[in-house]
């Protein structure tokens, strides 16, 4: 049989799951949705505690003397200002600093790093350690996860957790143990609301799930599946590779490439660091020069939707989950770039979209939360129609909560 | 008299109406106060915690009709308004099986077909019908009534208006229309249905806040009205709201202080003081006076006319339509603390933490949505015959929900809170509310639901009963009745609250009625407020 693999939360995972919605994810099946209307799980995201299998996240671990050299070199982050406990998302490019993948961090250990990435990176990463004391691992099959995320989290892990959880910061983990199982906790997710990431032996991986699904169920928990995720991470400003960039090692031509900095990643990129990055020159010419293109948000206007679609009599139709597909944003009749992923909020009450315009388009006046006023392509019975939109800050959700 | 003291506007009443006028006021720039005689805002629309660790939203429950424009104008999810999925109706029937609506169509027509493949047929056909006249008549919600006998310009307009609208529905629409517009709610749906649960079920929402039965001719209007908020497609802002009513309040109140909005509580208003045949402020409890420029009553019709002004000040038929309008109140809320759930016998819950099926029922799919004790038309016309003669129903029908279920910071971890409302528990209840009677309509609900749950009794940790008395006394709402005035064809559009007078303005200048009691009439809508405040803004002032 040419079956796809499954995670260690597969015995749960596929008793729950009502639809049959599974989708591929690096290879492995993983849940669509548990329930055939996505809006219990999206809300338990941002209401209660959304337990979501991450496993297919692919994760090296990077060990030796030479780790955070490696690190350092490839991403563009100052790995050497990193604490042991500490985790930094970043990104990291080819030469000509344009963006391979992106991912996160981890410093386990001062000389053990764990990174997650989206796509398989050990052959990029080895021919960067060339000379470099350090070993490379996989352990995507290994290592299980979870994503914890919610405004309830944190009291169910108290309850579960031998070791208390909130002075646990953000972008910081912990080694932990859940009923009795050794875990690393970290205080990381893809929702922009508070959340863990739990990381777990595959061996322990149902122990955990049923201790957090037996507690958690005084707590509102709800298994998630990552259609749900896509829409909260779309609210968090969040961007996907493949969906809303194209890595630099698989684009067919130039123009599908993008920068760091024309993904809005300019904090992650550290031109102070010491030392020599990949990319470093690129990035500092258009550091120094500006950026052609820039993702931002669109906050598409509803009673201008209600208008388009009141032209054929109907009310405004919406998909049910996150689209992702490529529609012309327009300034007059000019296109100006394009929205990448858009979704309704159901938390916001707007359709909202990650969108990439051009340079000057793309400005949003300094301290200003509203920019250029912009048209979005939406289809309206079968005719293409334009609904009238504004540029706004990233991200549209930001909960009080997330940080502290 | 200081400045401080006196304001563009005072807003008589902080329940969700008077704060969306205030806020779209402040929001047009003017100086408002908002009196609230109690110490919390929301009016009917409250969350408190009668039990501690309980949270209860004491009288109204579920938000349906909150309408998306004022959502959108005063950025209500910036201020926390979060309105989470109630996403299934369950009802038990009285042979043990149950029926339920589901929040995905191909389940609830797979449902449906296990009691009648017809009705699952119907069921479709019928929301379409349902949904294209709700649509029809929907930009009447947002129509400053015109006043059909007047020949002023801007009534003729308004009436041009609304035959355009008729006039743009097709001849099967309209006939739908005029039909919704007179038929009983029993009448509609035995065209349609033949599962007397179905039928039952959806003929409840014909009565809500009336003092009619399922066979009164007019009640199918009520089910229209209850339809309006499916329309507004993937806007829908039906369910209910974190930290329930008082969620939806709290982000109105949030919004209109963020606007600027002074807001003061347990003040409570005398009078309206009049100056030259206007009105000038108001008169509080305590002697403080405050001036203004205009004043608008959030309260409801009767008090808004006969208690908080002088009758000279208005004339006498328009004093005898408000005597005259029907304010009965005909439902009451149980509001229950559980240290579990109750199980339904009809589709018990086996906890099962390995599948998702957690403790206590946590997970226990009926549970999450609505449970609608309705199995007939016949019950609850039985139900409506018990109260016409001024008795509370011995079997009621009973809308209960589990707002612990949906918003888990409702109650204490695994514990529960129910929302029962009830109906009928007559105002006028032969001999008067009293302990006594409060603790008869609290066992008609216990005992309506252990035939269904026989385990209700021994999930009980503390209960609170509210009568259409309690409403009165503690929301201030005469009558007690939900929408502030029933939804009968003669008590809507241009005849809210009063002929000639449902356009916000009343005889007294310079003094408005934002509230349920105006158009487009009740339930956690906020329309009344909002279109008050822009026809208060229209006149200048």
């Amino acid at each position: 049989m040419l079956n796809l693999k499954t995670t260690p939360f597969h015995k749960r995972t596929s008793a729950l799951c009502q639809p049959q919605n599974w989708r591929k994810w690096a290879g492995y099946f993983v849940v669509g949705s548990y329930e055939h209307v996505l809006d219990r799980e999206y809300w338990a995201i941002r209401n209660s505690a959304a337990l979501i299998d991450v496993t297919p996240l692919i994760k090296y671990v990077i060990q030796g003397k030479d780790a955070a050299a490696l690190l350092h070199r490839v991403t563009t982050r100052d790995i050497h200002k990193m604490k042991v406990g500490q985790v930094a998302y970043t990104g990291w490019c080819d030469e000509e600093g344009k963006m391979i993948d992106d991912g996160t961090i981890s410093r386990l250990e001062d000389l053990t790093f764990r990174l997650t990435a989206a796509e398989p990176n050990l052959r990029w990463l080895t021919m960067n350690a060339v000379g470099m004391d350090v070993s490379i691992t996989e352990v995507t099959g290994d290592v299980a996860a979870l994503s914890f995320q919610g405004p309830n989290t944190r009291k169910v892990l108290n309850r579960v957790a031998e070791k208390q959880v909130d002075e646990l910061k953000y972008f910081r983990l912990m080694t932990n143990k859940i009923n009795g199982v050794e875990v690393t906790i970290s205080r990381t997710g893809y929702t922009g609301d508070l959340g863990y990431e739990i990381w777990m032996d595959n061996k322990d991986a149902l122990k955990v799930w049923d201790t957090l699904m037996e507690v958690g169920s005084d707590y509102g928990i709800t298994p998630v599946g990552i259609l749900a995720m896509d829409m909260a991470r779309v609210e968090a400003g969040l961007f996907m590779l493949d969906v809303d960039y194209t890595s630099a090692s698989h684009a067919w031509i130039e123009s599908q490439k993008s920068s760091p900095f024309e993904l809005g990643l300019d904090w992650t990129v550290a031109l102070d660091k010491k030392g020599y990055f990949v990319g470093r020159r690129a990035l500092e010419k258009e550091k120094r020069e500006g950026s052609a293109w820039r993702m931002v948000g669109l906050a598409v206007d509803w009673v201008g939707m209600e208008k388009i679609f009141g032209m054929v009599g109907l009310p405004p139709q919406i998909p049910g989950s996150a689209v992702r597909a490529s529609l012309p944003v327009m300034v007059g009749n000019v296109q100006v770039g394009y929205a990448s992923t858009s979704t309704w909020s159901p938390l916001l009450k707007t359709y909202i979209a990650l969108a990439h315009l051009q340079r000057p388009y793309y400005e949003i006046p300094a301290g200003g939360e509203i920019g250029t006023d912009v048209r979005m392509e939406i289809t309206v019975e079968h005719h293409r129609q334009y609904a009238p939109a504004k540029v706004v800050n990233l991200p549209f959700y930001e909960p009080e909560w997330k940080k502290k | 008299m200081t400045s401080s003291n006196t304001y563009d506007a005072i807003i008589i009443g902080g329940g969700h109406n008077g704060l969306v006028a205030a806020a779209y006021l402040a929001r047009a720039g003017k100086k408002v106060v908002v009196l609230e005689r109690r110490p919390i805002v929301g009016g009917a629309a409250v969350t408190e915690e009668i039990f501690p660790g309980y949270k209860f939203t004491e009288f109204s429950y579920v938000v349906s009709l909150l309408r998306p424009e004022i959502i959108r104008d005063l950025e209500l999810p910036k201020h926390g308004l979060k309105i989470l999925p109630l996403p299934s109706t369950f009802t038990p029937m009285e042979n043990g099986d149950y029926l339920a609506a589901w929040d995905d169509h191909d389940l609830t027509r797979r449902e449906l077909y296990r009691h009648s493949p017809k009705d699952a047929e119907a069921y479709d056909e019928y929301a379409r019908v349902m949904a294209r006249a709700a649509k029809a008549i929907k930009p009447i919600i947002n129509l400053i009534p015109p006043d059909p006998s007047s020949m002023s310009i801007r009534d003729l307009m308004g009436l041009l208006k609304v035959g355009q609208y008729a006039a743009g529905l097709s001849e099967k629409e309209l006939y739908a229309v005029a039909k919704l517009a007179t038929q009983s709610s029993a009448d509609l749906l035995e065209e349609w249905f033949e599962t007397d649960a179905l039928k039952g079920t959806k003929a409840a929402s014909g009565i809500i806040g009336t003092f009619l039965g399922p066979r009164s001719p007019g009640t199918a209007y009520v089910l229209l009205h209850h339809y309006m908020g499916e329309i507004d497609g993937a806007f829908r802002a039906w369910g209910f709201a974190k930290n329930g009513s008082g969620g939806v309040s709290g982000s109105i109140f949030n919004a209109a202080q963020a606007l600027g909005v002074e807001i003061r509580l347990n003040a409570n208003v005398k009078q309206v003081k009049v100056k030259g045949g206007r009105a000038v402020g108001v008169v509080l409890e305590n002697g403080d006076e405050i001036d203004s420029k205009v004043v608008m009553s959030a309260a409801d019709p009767k008090r808004t006319f006969l208690q908080f002004v002088e009758q000279k000040h208005l004339p006498d038929d328009f004093v005898t339509s408000i005597q005259n309008f029907r304010t009965r109140g005909s439902s009451g809320k149980v509001n229950i603390a559980l240290s579990k759930l109750p199980n339904f016998t009809a589709l018990p819950y086996t906890g099962n933490p390995a599948t998702g099926a957690g403790r206590g029922g946590a997970n226990s799919v009926l549970h999450r949505g609505a449970v609608s004790i309705s199995p007939s038309i016949d019950y609850i016309e039985r139900a409506y015959d018990d109260a016409k003669y001024g008795q509370i129903s011995k079997r009621p029908y009973i809308d209960m929900i589990f707002p612990s279920m949906i918003d888990p910071d409702m109650a204490p971890p695994g514990h529960h809170v129910m929302s029962c409302f009830v109906q009928y528990a007559p105002y006028d209840v032969e001999g008067g509310w009293d302990d006594a009677k409060r603790d008869q309509l609290g066992e008609a609900v216990i005992a309506t639901i252990e035939e269904y749950a026989p385990n209700i009794r021994e999930c009980i940790v503390g209960m609170q009963v509210i009568s259409p008395k309690d409403i009165e006394r503690i929301a201030g709402i005469t009558g007690g009745n939900i929408f502030h005035g029933e939804l009968l064809l003669h008590q809507i559009f241009f005849l809210r609250p009063a002929p000639q007078w449902a356009d916000f303005r009343t005889p007294l200048k310079g003094y408005y009625f934002g509230a349920s009691g105006a158009h487009p009439g009740g339930g956690v809508m906020g329309a009344p407020g909002m279109l008050a405040a822009k026809e208060i803004l229209k006149d200048g002032f």
